[in-house]
């Protein structure tokens, strides 16, 4: 709160002893929700509730969004609602609840190394504050006239002079697509086996290949593994989980080897 | 509006989002950060496009645009990085990133020797990996 304080005061100070002595409507509300903004984004990186953490990054980039209102860009308001606020916040939340990460206060959420952390953080915002408000100091922002980025001029100059970007942009939206629906299919195949197999060395791997293509395989070795199973329950897992990886039987051959083991 | 409001907050949240990404364990959290980092990036865009047409002549308005891009980069980079986070907890039961030493050159037999079968796991799925590639 003392930081809070003083980054107030020193952002009033910069600008009162740069000749700025009554600032506008526009500035106390971009300050006031700056403060806001800048709160949040610290008890967001200084909480030790996790999902806490989620919920007050809501609020940072909730504020960034009035802030981008505030200077008359909106249009990039609307997509930082719809994109951050929407879809981001709620993929880190189902991260968090998909990592199974607790629910109460963790005392582990920080590293030892947070002290070294605090150091540098606090440095370079001393240094990049003092550069940016000494470089900037007799620079003002013309918010009057029409709004410099409602969405017909964002529209038009990104459909303009921005469409290659723009389609190179949808391609790397496509391959990252494809990225995370391989990624994340990969440690379902995984997780559908049991844990056992996956550490049983170089007999477990084959497994997993099998088991991910079950569609084409599926249908005909489902009765000889049930026979296969009904005969020889003790064998070895490395040879019967290709086969009866996707039956009704799977359960219970699954179940019957971890009870075997 | 002074141009200083915008830049020092800028540049606030993202020497936040820097300490966020040096102190945090979890990877989650990491990833939080990140995007307070992108975020203030965002916003010095945004201003600096927001002045830049007032005074300059002819801008393409290429800081809304390039806003546009880093918010699309970053929705990419988030869906990747939970997917990456996600296998990492699948294979190692764990999304701290102060237990993911394995690389780690001074800490050999101590930290490596509890997760033997885990390293067993990666190595599987590293072949099988590239089974599936070839």
């Amino acid at each position: 709160m003392t930081r809070l304080a003083a980054t107030a005061h020193a952002m009033t100070q910069s600008a009162e002893s740069h000749g700025f002595l009554s600032p506008t409507g526009v500035e106390i509300a971009f300050l006031l929700v700056g403060l806001l903004t800048f709160g949040a984004a610290l008890v967001t990186v200084t909480t030790r509730q996790l999902v806490h953490a989620a919920l007050w990054l809501v609020v940072a980039l909730g504020g960034l969004a009035v802030e981008y209102l505030l200077l008359t860009a909106e249009f990039i308001a609307w997509v930082q609602v719809l994109i951050y606020v929407g879809s981001v916040v709620v993929l880190l939340l189902f991260g968090l609840m998909l990592t199974k990460a607790p629910i109460g206060r963790s005392p582990d959420a920080d590293s030892g190394n947070r002290w070294a952390a605090l150091t540098v953080a606090v440095a370079a915002a001393a240094a990049l504050v003092w550069v940016v408000v000494d470089a900037f100091r007799t620079t003002w922002i013309d918010l009057d006239g029409p709004a410099a980025g409602s969405t017909e001029v964002t529209g038009a100059s990104l459909f303009q002079n921005w469409v290659l970007p723009f389609e190179a942009l949808s391609v790397l939206l496509l391959a990252a697509l494809v990225g995370a629906i391989v990624l994340s299919r990969k440690a379902k195949a995984e997780s559908s086996s049991p844990p056992v197999n996956s550490r049983a060395g170089s007999g477990g791997s084959p497994s997993v290949p099998d088991s991910r293509n079950h569609p084409i395989e599926g249908t005909r070795p489902a009765a000889p593994a049930e026979s296969r199973t009904a005969a020889h329950p003790e064998e070895p897992a490395d040879h019967q989980k290709p086969d009866p990886a996707h039956d009704p039987a799977d359960a219970g051959t699954t179940t019957e080897q971890e009870g075997a083991r | 509006m002074h141009l200083a409001y915008p830049a020092v907050l800028s540049a606030l949240l993202f020497c936040t989002g820097v300490y966020g990404v040096l102190a945090r364990r979890n990877a989650i959290l990491v990833l939080m950060s990140v995007e307070l980092m992108l975020n203030a990036v965002n916003l010095n865009l945004v201003a600096f496009d927001v002045w830049l047409s007032r005074t300059a002549e002819e801008t393409l308005h290429s800081g809304q645009a390039l806003t546009l891009f880093t918010v699309a980069i970053a929705a990419a980079e988030i869906g990747i990085g939970l997917a990456i986070v996600l296998a990492v907890y699948r294979n190692r039961g764990t999304s701290h990133i102060d237990k993911l030493r394995d690389t780690a050159e001074g800490h050999g037999p101590d930290d490596t020797d509890p997760s033997l079968p885990d390293s067993d796991a990666l190595a599987a799925e590293q072949a099988e990996k590239a089974e599936a590639s070839t």
